[in-house]
């Protein structure tokens, strides 16, 4: 009816969220300078278009760079480097900086995503530890920086495990029954397996794809769940007792809780690499570039690193003594050398990807029932 | 016995909801079945040359196992959505008129928070230490915690919780306007209670008991989130595929025919609707 | 409160009137007791959402502690004292989601009531086949919607600049094209199913009393479904609220809506300050409902 009571409801609605609205609408752009007042009104104010995860960068860091560079940083997020492709593959809105994983930069680079780096203009460059200005999956840094790097290995409660742990062969225990959860992702998954099993990340071989496969669905008994990176939060509540994750993410909680741990198993595992690049059609190139090497400076990285409790790849902030000197003498996070040689990083696959998705496919069909 | 300005009205209506359609729906719609026929890039997405392969890959028993067990899911998801939802939006259509309108917002204003943090919810409540448990420990009704997170059962009240506004809504609409004298004039012919309500008043809603089905049926068949949060992942849906294929593997073309497939095993509950419509009218 | 059947004198002349009074009676009851369940059901994983914005620990479910600081940092975020940018960016993302949320409502629900009143009470050539068009945006995955209308929104924008020179980009106007694109088949859904159970007699007699289709259209079909518009709306809101998939392909630079910012959270840790702004978003919700009742009055309705 179309009396007085919807109107009313209808005027009473409006009020409502006109109200949460102008909340909103009071919290500041984020576009608009965080400096010094009236400085946004500047008109040689510049943007920076920065496409990053959520939460993935220290506030202090961007104030700053704002501030150095009498610029603007507006901060969109994403959720996986897949989506971030599908984006960007179909033309770039208009982004300076994405932060995509290694294995991310290599498909954006054969598919011509991403533009060269102008090294010249990155003087900074040279405070990278040496072995992260030749990773194999953008040697010598031609399209990508390393930004933060990471393991991805076993979390784990050591009341349950009654000691430390040092090898897969943990999860695959009965004790564990309804007890372990892994990443609810094909290639890190398998990938594991296939480590374990003393093959390649990347192998094509079917053969040894299925062997992965197998391993996976014996575990079907153990297996809780499989998590999307929220393992972390599984283990902390007390749901599962070892979890496959990245190591940034099990440091968080073991602030809370001194009774979770965190090991890269003997067997190796892989390591990720988030770099910073900037896509074809970036609309403001110069700055892009100015921000990275402001990121490579090593207060700035070390700030960083300090904030998200991943590695740094900054040898400069290593070596200043700018990281947090637990978090470098802790081997989960800054791993000693002899580890570094197990730790692999994921590629494509090419058309194999296909082997992998069907291995995959079959093992969530005989876990799940 | 189309006058001018019953046609003017018509088109008037009719055409600016279509058009919107048209463009922003079927030309992208066109745009899938278009991939679903080409192949895969080499690093993904798509490329320029045609194939019947993708829809070949669907007669895998695999995947039409896993789009069985989706459409038992969402069958099952819509059963209990119902049985819920009907009496719920009974009770809120025969309320008093001013509070109508206040009941519904009660049911639907729950799902203006964020949906992660709802489904997070409800891992708290059916974890091993969550509410349920407790409450079932605590009253000595059994005396080790139920294993019910991460199990379709979790999947189940999951969905339901997500799509019981979506059943709610259209038997609201369709109630609230039941002309209830009819039931009066049954029962002054001998009808009781429970008869007027099997023969009377549940045919004269069937409209919104097919519309509310098909609003929870369909979105839930193609559900995925749900299934991997409370589900731990285990639980293999349709949706989890088709999102692998556009994003993890980037098989596009793949996952544009499996898309088609899905649409083409939906539709069958659809003209189903429709049939039952010609029927009556 | 609800009465479940109104009362019959005709009762008077049953074969079991005590019986048939106490079904009716434990029907009603059984039906309040029932809707408070439903209710139950519904409000409790809120209760505990509700609960855990209080929590000291980030990590959902591990209670360690009362604090008002996911409120606070929220609350500096608003008004531009803090230090951190992700509490300012979940203002942002909030309002691009009432903005996109309320606009795509209002354009759904109106496209939807019309084309709802065009298929239930006119006859025309193809209308089977617009009957199966508004079927086809629910039935399709949302990740196959999302990508679609990527590759179309990129491919319109292209031929757009070739053929004018201006380059169209990505933003809250195509999140807002999305989400009416899934909404009006809702809306339109929901419509109907009241629409289809109205007396066509009344529009009869308006007609034959020299009314045109569009007063007839106005003055009866329209405040007779109103119920079900509100129904409808209520429920493209929601969606539209809630909507992930869809909105991430389609948004551009600065679009970032509530669940995206949520989703891109997932990464390093859903912290409870989604759970503070969502419970401010209940309670002014709740503010709104409680409002609307107390100052409503029974309108004489048949």
């Amino acid at each position: 009816m179309l009396k007085r009571l919807s109107r009313l409801s209808i005027f009473i609605a409006l009020f409502v969220f006109t109200a949460l609205l102008a909340i909103a609408c009071v919290a500041p752009d984020p576009n608009a300078s965080t400096s010094t007042p009236g400085s946004s009104s500047s008109p040689a104010v510049k943007t920076l278009n920065l496409y990053n995860w959520t939460t993935y960068i220290d506030p202090e860091v961007v104030r700053e760079f704002e501030q150095k560079f009498s610029a603007k940083v507006k901060y969109d997020t994403f959720d996986s480097n897949e989506s971030l492709y599908a984006k960007i593959k179909a033309g770039n809105p208009g982004y300076d900086i994405i932060v995509p994983t290694d294995y991310m930069v290599e498909i954006m680079v054969a598919e011509g995503i991403l533009e060269e780096l102008n090294l010249s203009k990155l003087p900074n460059r040279k405070n990278l530890s040496p072995r992260f200005q030749n990773l194999s999956f953008d040697p010598n840094n031609k399209h990508s920086i390393p930004y933060q790097w990471g393991t991805q290995g076993l979390g784990y409660n050591i009341k349950a495990t009654g000691g430390e742990i040092d090898s897969w062969d943990e999860i695959f225990d009965p004790k564990y029954q309804g007890r372990v959860a892994l990443l609810d992702d094909m290639r890190a998954t398998l990938g594991v397996m296939l480590i374990y099993l003393g093959y390649s990340l990347n192998t094509k071989s079917a053969e040894e794809i299925a062997e992965a496969r197998d391993a996976l669905i014996s575990l079907r008994d153990n297996v809780a769940a499989f998590h999307a990176d929220t393992g972390q939060d599984l283990l902390a509540q007390g749901q599962v007792d070892l979890v496959v994750e990245y190591n940034g993410d099990i440091f968080q909680k073991m602030e809370e809780n001194p009774d979770l741990r965190y090991v890269i198993p003997k067997e190796g595992t892989i390591f990720w690499t988030d770099n910073l690049a900037i896509p074809k059609g970036a609309p403001n190139r110069e700055l892009a570039e100015q921000f990275i090497n402001f990121i490579l400076e090593p207060e700035i990285g070390a700030k960083n690193s300090n904030f998200i409790k991943y590695a740094s790849p900054n040898q400069g902030a290593i070596d200043q003594g700018l990281i947090d000197a637990d978090s470098l003498k802790d081997p989960g996070i800054y791993p000693d050398p002899e580890v570094l040689t197990k730790l692999k990083i994921l590629e494509d696959v090419g058309e194999a990807t296909r082997l992998y998705d069907e291995a995959w496919t079959e093992v969530k069909v005989s876990i799940g029932g | 016995m189309a006058t001018n300005r019953q046609k003017t009205t018509l088109g008037a209506v009719l055409i600016p909801a279509t058009a919107w359609l048209v463009i922003f729906f079927i030309i992208p719609l066109l745009i899938v079945l278009v991939y679903s026929f080409l192949e895969r890039g080499t690093y993904g997405g798509v490329q320029w040359s045609f194939t019947f392969e993708n829809y070949q890959r669907l007669f895998n028993p695999l995947f039409l196992g896993v789009m069985g067990r989706s459409i038992w899911l969402g069958l099952v998801t819509t059963v209990i959505c119902l049985l819920i939802g009907y009496p719920m939006a009974y009770y809120i259509a025969t309320a008093p008129p001013r509070w109508r309108n206040a009941l519904l917002l009660l049911v639907i204003v729950p799902f203006w928070t964020n949906f992660l943090v709802r489904t997070y919810a409800w891992i708290l409540i059916l974890r091993s230490e969550g509410l349920v448990n407790i409450a079932l420990q605590s009253t000595q009704i059994i005396d080790k915690p139920l294993e019910l997170l991460f199990t379709p059962f979790a999947v189940t009240i999951g969905l339901v919780y997500g799509y019981l506004p979506f059943m709610i809504l259209p038997l609201y609409s369709t109630i609230e306007k039941f002309n209830f004298s009819l039931v009066e004039a049954a029962q002054d012919l001998g009808a009781n209670d429970l008869k007027s309500l099997i023969r009377i008043i549940i045919p004269l809603t069937m409209r919104g008991i097919i519309a509310g089905s098909l609003l929870v049926f369909i979105p839930s068949v193609g559900a995925f989130i749900t299934p991997n949060i409370l589900g731990g992942a285990k639980t293999l849906m349709i949706g989890n595929i088709i999102e692998n294929q556009f994003l993890k593997t980037r098989h596009w073309p793949f996952g544009s025919a499996l898309s088609m497939l899905l649409m083409a095993v939906v539709l069958i509950p659809v003209m189903i609707y429709f049939r039952t419509e010609e029927a009556r009218s | 409160m609800a009465i479940s059947l109104p009362k019959s004198p005709a009762l008077a002349g049953r074969k079991f009137p005590k019986f048939e009074i106490l079904v009716r009676q434990w029907g009603g009851r059984s039906l309040g007791l029932f809707t408070t369940l439903g209710f139950a059901f519904i409000y409790i994983p809120i209760l505990i959402l509700v609960i855990y914005s209080f929590n000291l620990s980030r990590t959902s479910g591990v209670w360690t502690g009362f604090t008002l600081n996911w409120y606070s940092s929220l609350w500096q975020g608003a008004t531009n004292q803090s230090l951190d940018i992700s509490n300012i960016l979940i203002w942002d993302a909030l309002r691009n989601s009432l903005i996109v949320g309320s606009i795509s409502t209002v354009i759904a629900t109106v496209l939807g009531t019309m084309l709802a009143i065009a298929l239930e009470r006119f006859r025309f050539r193809g209308k089977a086949l617009i009957e199966a068009l508004v079927f086809l945006p629910i039935i399709i995955p949302e990740i196959t919607m999302g990508i679609s209308l990527l590759v179309f929104f990129s491919l319109a924008f292209q031929l757009f600049q070739t053929l004018t020179g201006i380059r169209l980009v990505l933003g809250l106007p195509t999140v807002i094209i999305g989400h009416v694109s899934f909404n009006i088949s809702f809306v339109v859904i929901t419509i109907r199913a009241r629409l289809a159970e109205l007396d066509p007699s009344l529009e009869e007699a308006a007609l034959d009393l020299g009314a045109s289709e569009f007063q007839a259209i106005k003055r009866i079909i329209l405040p007779l479904i109103a119920p079900s518009i509100f129904s409808a709306g209520l429920l493209a809101f929601t969606l539209s609220l809630d909507d992930f998939i869809v909105t991430f392909f389609i948004s551009g630079i600065g679009s970032t809506t509530l669940p995206l910012f949520v989703y891109g959270m997932i990464r390093l840790s859903v912290t409870p300050a989604i759970n503070a702004i969502s419970t401010l978003m209940l309670v002014a919700s709740l503010v709104l409902v409680i409002s609307s009742t107390s100052v409503q009055q029974n309108a004489v309705r048949k």
